[in-house]
């Protein structure tokens, strides 16, 4: 999330005190993301050094400052608003790496590794359809922030899905090789080079 | 009160080397008002286990009780009263007979009941009210959409006085806010009618839902979630 780019967006309503840019941040995303103080005004500090804010220069602290948005800024904002962010490298994912590394380690139950993710992702989806059924009802902001978490959740539940499918026929059809089993000292195939150099250490 | 309890339930088709065991020794329990969901994939034996709560099927052993009455000591014509009065039951592809509009779809599950026209009527378009279908009780299903065409059979399977909705796989056929929206009136249903929901379905967008979210594999209930504190996922500072 980029706190910067909140910021300059709403700015873009009017002048606004630090203070109520901290409340507003966090009212329009839901409040799924909390900010400190400390962040925002060490956010409002760069983009005024930046020249896409400026302050009317009264007060020393950011909570009794008032920022606008300048002309760069408003380009930024553009700018960022329609830059699409970088998906192109996998992130380095700690469940990932748990299911490749309790496939090699000697008489792991693969499937109730895979179960205990799971349940933990369908417990915390369960809490956050509480928060769409009773807190969020007619907050647009809210219910679409806590719709990304849902839908990000998900995903990861359908790959657990897909993983323990594709590791019960690979065992039902012998496609399983040594390595994806067995401990040390083994090639693992695993295809992300990330990944791979994550499964190297687990050696 | 449990309104469904199924007790080590195991129904397998076939015999000897071509014996397939459907389901194994599966225990569950649905309270009054609960929503439950239960999740697996595709031949986890989930439909099985709708079949039998809904006394569709007969399990090779176990027991299910309904309101706490069992099942197995009842008539096949206590059975099917049963399903005519207290099951309403939610399919995929909503199973909605497209020569009757959608009053005369719900409210023929009481007319064959024996409850007459004029008063099964009032309770259907009751029904379609609850729903938000209060101006579509006179379209036929193909003049609806595919969600309308989902809650007008969930108005159906609530009609009059039923206590026990069963689903498979209710938002199967639909996009991801029809389907939240259907998983949603299941959900008031519970909680504000008194209704009792078994959910089957492997979505877990769905499954979220419910109270209680029961893991099916293989025909075993493998795992359940346990239900969270009262502390919410938004309590001020947790993400500090």
């Amino acid at each position: 999330m980029s706190v910067r780019h909140a910021m300059l967006a709403l700015l873009t309503e009017g002048p606004k005190y630090g203070l109520r840019l901290r409340e507003e941040f966090e009212a329009r995303t839901g409040e799924v993301w909390p900010l400190n103080v400390g962040q925002v005004y060490a956010t409002l500090q760069r983009l005024e050094r930046d020249g896409l804010v400026e302050s009317d220069g009264t007060g020393d602290e950011g909570a009794q400052k008032s920022f606008r948005i300048t002309a760069e800024g408003e380009q930024e904002l553009a700018r960022w608003l329609r830059t699409p962010p970088d998906l192109s490298s996998p992130p380095r994912d700690e469940l990932v790496m748990k299911v490749l590394v309790a496939l090699r380690v000697p008489g792991t139950d693969v499937a109730a590794v895979i179960q205990a993710h799971r349940r933990y992702l369908v417990e915390l989806m369960q809490q956050w359809t509480r928060i769409k059924e009773y807190d969020a009802r007619g907050d647009l902001s809210m219910l679409l922030a806590v719709d990304a978490e849902l839908f990000r959740l998900d995903s990861v539940v359908r790959w657990l899905d897909a993983a323990e499918a594709r590791i019960q026929r690979a065992a039902a059809d012998g496609t399983m090789t040594p390595a994806d089993q067995a401990g040390p000292g083994n090639q693992t195939r695993a295809p992300l080079p990330r990944q791979r150099r994550e499964a190297r250490r687990w050696r | 009160m449990s309104m469904l309890e199924l007790c080590e339930v195991s129904r397998s088709y076939g015999q000897g080397s071509a014996e397939v065991h459907a389901l194994r020794e599966v225990s569950l329990t649905a309270d009054e008002g609960a929503m439950v969901a239960v999740m697996g994939p595709s031949g986890s034996g989930k439909s099985t286990l709708l079949t039998i709560a809904g006394t569709l099927e007969d399990p090779t052993s176990g027991e299910v009780l309904i309101a706490g009455q069992p099942v197995s000591r009842e008539s096949r014509g206590a059975k099917a009263r049963l399903r005519r009065r207290v099951i309403g039951y939610v399919f995929q592809d909503f199973n909605l007979l497209p020569g009757l509009t959608a009053a005369e779809n719900v409210s023929l599950p009481l007319e064959l009941d024996g409850v007459p026209g004029r008063k099964a009527r009032v309770a259907a378009l009751k029904a379609l009210d609850r729903l938000g279908l209060a101006d579509r009780a006179s379209h036929y299903p193909d003049q609806m959409s595919g969600g309308e065409r989902q809650r007008a059979a969930i108005a159906r399977a609530m009609v009059g006085e039923r206590r026990l909705l069963l689903a498979d796989e209710p938002s199967g056929a639909l996009d991801s806010v029809n389907g939240e929206a259907v998983m949603r009136l299941i959900h008031d249903a519970c909680k504000n009618a008194g209704m009792t929901a078994v959910v089957v379905t492997h979505d877990a967008q769905l499954a979220s839902w419910a109270d209680r979210v029961m893991f099916l594999r293989d025909g075993r209930v493998t795992d359940q979630t346990v239900p969270a504190g009262p502390e919410s996922l938004l309590t001020p500072g947790r993400n500090q």
